[in-house]
């Protein structure tokens, strides 16, 4: 059994030179044992390269990385058998039906017989009909399913899938993330990057995000969504008055043709805010709460770090 | 299966799934060039005392077919993984620099010896006159298609685009090979031209072959093996050297 402290995925220090390009301009990470962990950013800003490293597709110019204690370079054979990676681009081999690749893959870690989980994933992934099919015989949303098949053959205790929904339709989507899910209730470390920020934002306990190869935010989700913006409360409300009462006006965020947009920290302080409204004269005809999403975080924390 | 066995049988089931393109048509290639050849030359030349020209056609042409598939199994495997993207199939996993190269250039040799045994095979019907010294053929065939193998894989590990591989072959691999005394005898040659062609190590690899299978040949069997053996260690060390970098294929 691996130590439970030792990161699933320990990053120091980590350089990539491009030329003039430096990719990742020094990373340091940890990702716990067990996280579902979100690696967000614009294009460019390092993700597939940080992502890379790890897997030993890339080597870094300096620093070092190491996949459950096993550095990627050094103890190359320990760390890709912990590591599986699901590739952003949509890659397969032409020569083979789906089991023979998924049979070869395991091969290559060094897996004989490995049917029986073989099925489990096909059945998982719902691509059990498909088994004996040529990979070129299946859509674009089944070889995705296959790629991610294909980084679970040999159990990888942390698991990293780039993009893994672009340009993949809602159901499998939401199999796919059924299927994630249940890994990484089975202790599975996930690491995830994305471009749908509600993905990371449903899925994710922690986030780094990531702008020209530097960590510009690494926190919890809901504190990266605190840390940029609040929730509201919207009062849409008749025969409010111009100037607003002071307790009102205090947490006034904005105000338009009869809504109001008013902060709050607890829920606690609704019924005070409700109360300010209709001793105000006013008639509430609608509210709502707004919660901040990961979107605008996002957009937030990539501005603050421009100026 | 362990990492090695796996990407070897990979390998293996590749050319082999695809074999139409990959074993039956350089085999009908190489009859071609010994129907054509051997019925326009045949009575004209005799490049060896005591064969036919036909006769002494076939060994070469067996050879040839050997090196062309090596070099052709691993370069092509590999520019299309590269290009497709699928090699990250093969970088992901444990696999050692070592045994990725073991496992495409023994598929390489692999594929070389079922064409080399399929164009042998068909030429029984031209008369073929049997083997005087079967390790030496094993010995050349073996060497010879290891060679191929890893120029494949140099190949395929430098070319970015198909184009590129393509150059190497046509401008390397093809001429060394017509050029290395498959449809001739060197002693045939101007002395320049003899000179010239002991430059080229596939004439080595050529005419040890043609010792194996005749008893005779231009040069010695031990002088073709030293320079083929030498040729391959050093082959082998460059390509380890680059696979063990990373070179073009781990950023």
């Amino acid at each position: 059994m691996p130590n439970p402290d030792t990161p699933a995925i320990s990053v120091r220090g980590a350089v990539k030179q491009y030329g003039a390009l430096q990719a990742l301009a020094g990373v340091d990470l940890d990702i716990h044992q067990g996280e579902f962990f979100g690696l967000l950013g614009p294009n460019g800003a390092g993700k597939t390269t940080l992502i890379s490293s790890l897997a030993g597709l890339v080597r870094l110019s300096a620093g070092e990385i190491r996949v459950m204690g096993h550095e990627v370079v050094r103890d190359y054979r320990e760390a890709r058998r912990k590591l599986g990676v699901v590739p952003q681009e949509l890659v397969f081999d032409p020569f083979f039906s789906v089991r023979e690749l998924l049979r070869i893959q395991s091969g290559y870690f060094g897996i004989r017989r490995n049917d029986d989980w073989i099925d489990e994933l096909l059945a998982n992934l719902d691509l059990s009909h498909k088994a004996d099919i040529n990979m070129r015989a299946l859509s674009g949303g089944m070889k995705r399913r296959v790629l991610v098949a294909q980084a679970l053959v040999h159990k990888p205790p942390v698991i990293v899938l780039d993009e893994p929904t672009a340009g993949v339709d809602v159901e499998l989507r939401q199999t796919l993330w059924q299927f994630i899910r249940k890994l990484n209730r089975d202790d599975h470390t996930i690491v995830l990057t994305t471009h749908y920020l509600e993905e990371a934002e449903e899925l994710c306990g922690r986030i780094a995000m990531l702008k020209q190869g530097r960590i510009v935010a690494l926190d919890s989700t809901p504190n990266i969504l605190r840390r940029v913006s609040q929730r509201a409360l919207q009062i849409r409300a008749a025969g409010m008055p111009d100037v607003l009462p002071t307790f009102l006006a205090e947490h006034l965020l904005a105000r338009e043709s009869g809504v109001l947009q008013l902060r709050f920290d607890r829920h606690a302080e609704i019924e005070g805010l409700l109360a300010a409204v209709r001793e105000s004269g006013a008639l509430i005809e609608d509210i709502a709460i707004t919660q901040p999403d990961l979107e605008q975080a996002f957009v937030e924390i990539m501005q603050e770090n421009s100026r | 299966m362990s990492c090695f066995s796996a990407l070897l049988y990979k390998e293996l089931l590749r050319f082999w799934k695809v074999g139409f393109q990959t074993v039956a048509a350089p085999v009908i290639t190489s009859l071609l060039y010994l129907m054509i050849f051997g019925h326009v030359l045949e009575g004209r030349l005799q490049p060896l005392e005591g064969v036919s020209y036909t006769g002494f056609l076939i060994p070469g042409l067996v050879m040839m077919s050997v090196l062309q598939n090596a070099f052709a199994n691993s370069s092509s495997s590999l520019i299309q993984s590269k290009i497709t993207g699928n090699i990250i199939f093969v970088l992901l996993p444990p696999i050692s620099y070592r045994e990725f190269f073991a496992a495409y250039v023994i598929a390489s040799v692999v594929r070389g010896v079922v064409v080399g045994f399929g164009v042998w095979l068909a030429s029984l019907f031209f008369g073929w006159t049997g083997v005087a010294h079967p390790w030496w053929v094993l010995g050349f065939v073996l060497l010879g298609g290891a060679i191929l193998g890893t120029l494949g894989l140099i190949a395929g590990i430098w070319a970015d685009k198909f184009d590129q591989l393509a150059a190497f072959q046509k401008f390397l691999i093809m001429p060394l090979t017509m050029l290395s005394g498959v449809f001739y005898s060197i002693r045939s040659l101007p002395e320049f031209w003899q000179q010239v062609s002991h430059l080229n190590p596939f004439f080595f690899m050529i005419d040890g072959f043609r010792y194996g299978v005749f008893g005779a040949s231009d040069v010695s069997p031990w002088l073709s093996f030293v320079i083929v053996g030498t040729a391959f260690v050093l082959l082998a060390a460059l390509t380890l050297q680059l696979l063990q970098r990373g070179y073009k294929l781990r950023g």
